[in-house]
């Protein structure tokens, strides 16, 4: 049965365009752990920038067209989107939610693009396919090299969690999923009280000093609850953990994508070379737990 | 409240509310000033208003004063202070109609923010989608602020995470017509 619905899972893939660059370890990982659990991702053709925040933060009309057109584009595709970024995955939604309610607006875009739509199809996250469609017991069977002794702070930032109206698959001040799937893995959970707080990701290049203290903040709790290691589910939140973490190389928390330790559990080979593209190195961590 | 001791004659705009409620469809006259938005704000500590405190000044119509606030800016769009709001008050869509009618108005105080969003949008009507190199290349050119990132920029370079140069994008002439169409 598991099989069967595993098998149907069928969805348009909208990377975002950190995924091209600074988080490409994200796009291998995920396009190489879907391949394994039976997730079938087809690429939208031409996807263009969801604007982010630099969209709705200075024109609304801009930042839901642009958003719009990728769902057009998975539309025809006739498929649920199924999206890597957390804040190409909120934009998406919310230009769902605008384009069903606006009728004036959506028929304005469609006039641009040349695209209808009808918002028959979804827009989830990838940890949202992976928790609810594939499915816990389903990933464990999958698991040869259980993560054991690895001490992770599973960390949700903002948008997979926020608004609740907009987005919620999961509580939005104390969500389970990510630490239930870390745990599947068979690595060591740690609860602490970080998971939902912002770490200044979008100020991260334009206000780097704020970034610098809401990272530090966090790191500090993490570490506090005893994890070695953060986990990330969004190429924002990753670089901004990364490159805004102070300290110096050796003590700095290392910040993984789930996707990679998804990988890394299935015995996927190529692992070791996503690791290879941070900027803080989890090698020495995963060495020393003979990972 | 620092906006109520300030010890001069304030410019009232009566109709500035109004505005803001149609642009951003927050529902404002709802606040009653209990605080949790600004208690549970992450970025508080870099604001010159506290977010309750911008709700009260777009209320009693302290129009310059909250779009020459850094706090429309240094707000991280996290969606906390929405979420948590037992009133319901849509603070998110407030700060983003806040900041649009700023930069309409070329009001916007932080200069480095503002300028992200202008080069960020730039890259995406130049690109069709986001090319991470030029614009952290022009920020920092624009910003004057040359040196700082440097050591991990190289490193993410040298890792192939900064593409030099931009994507193949069929279309862009659709996606030059989206910015139009907002009047960009």
């Amino acid at each position: 049965m598991t099989q069967q619905k595993a098998s149907s899972l069928r969805y348009a893939y909208y990377p975002g365009c950190s995924l091209e660059a600074t988080a490409r370890e994200y796009d291998l990982s995920v396009r190489a752990v879907c391949a394994r659990l039976g997730i079938e991702l087809t690429e939208i053709p031409d996807w263009n920038c969801c604007g982010a925040s630099s969209g709705h933060s200075t024109s609304r009309r801009l930042a839901s067209n642009l958003a719009g057109r990728n769902l057009m584009l998975a539309e025809e595709m006739g498929m649920d989107i199924a999206v890597a970024c957390p804040a190409c995955y909120i934009r998406l939604r919310s230009a769902q939610n605008e384009m069903k309610q606006d009728k004036e607006q959506r028929d304005e875009l469609m006039r641009m693009t040349g695209l209808s739509y009808q918002a028959e199809y979804d827009t989830r996250h990838l940890l949202d396919i992976i928790c609810h469609e594939i499915g816990f017991e389903n990933l464990k069977s999958k698991v040869v090299k259980p993560l054991k002794g690895l001490k992770l702070a599973a960390y949700y930032g903002c948008y997979l969690v926020r608004p609740p109206g907009l987005v919620a698959f999961d509580d939005p001040e104390n969500p389970q999923c990510l630490d239930a799937l870390l745990d599947t893995l068979g690595a060591e959970v740690r609860d602490w009280s970080g998971k939902v707080d912002c770490c200044g990701g979008s100020l991260s290049l334009s206000k780097r000093d704020i970034a610098i203290r809401m990272v530090s903040e966090l790191v500090e709790m993490a570490r506090q609850a005893g994890a070695e290691a953060l986990v990330a589910a969004c190429p924002l939140c990753h670089a901004n953990l990364e490159m805004r973490q102070p300290g110096y190389n050796g003590n700095k928390l290392p910040v993984f994508y789930f996707t990679e330790l998804i990988g890394l559990a299935m015995g996927i080979a190529e692992a070791r070379s996503w690791f290879k593209k941070h900027l803080i190195s989890p090698s020495g961590l995963l060495n020393s737990l003979g990972l | 409240m620092r906006y109520l001791v300030e010890n001069r004659a304030l410019d009232i705009d009566t109709s500035f509310s109004e505005q803001v409620k149609a642009e951003s469809g927050a529902d404002i006259d709802r606040c009653y000033q209990c605080l949790t938005c600004s208690l549970g704000c992450p970025s508080a500590f870099a604001m010159d208003y506290l977010p309750h405190q911008i709700v009260r000044m777009v209320q009693l119509g302290l129009r310059e004063q909250v779009l020459t606030s850094a706090t429309i800016w240094v707000c991280a769009d996290c969606q906390a202070c929405a979420t948590r709001c037992p009133n319901e008050v849509d603070i998110v869509k407030m700060m983003d109609a806040l900041r649009e009618i700023s930069l309409r108005e070329g009001l916007a105080k932080e200069r480095g923010v503002a300028a992200f969003h202008r080069i960020f949008l730039g890259n995406i009507e130049r690109f069709g989608r986001q090319h991470e190199l030029s614009l952290i290349l022009m920020l920092k050119l624009k910003t004057r602020d040359l040196f700082s990132d440097v050591p991990s920029g190289m490193k993410m370079f040298l890792k192939g995470k900064l593409n030099l140069l931009p994507k193949r994008f069929k279309e862009i002439g659709k996606v030059r017509d989206i910015f139009r169409g907002a009047g960009k």
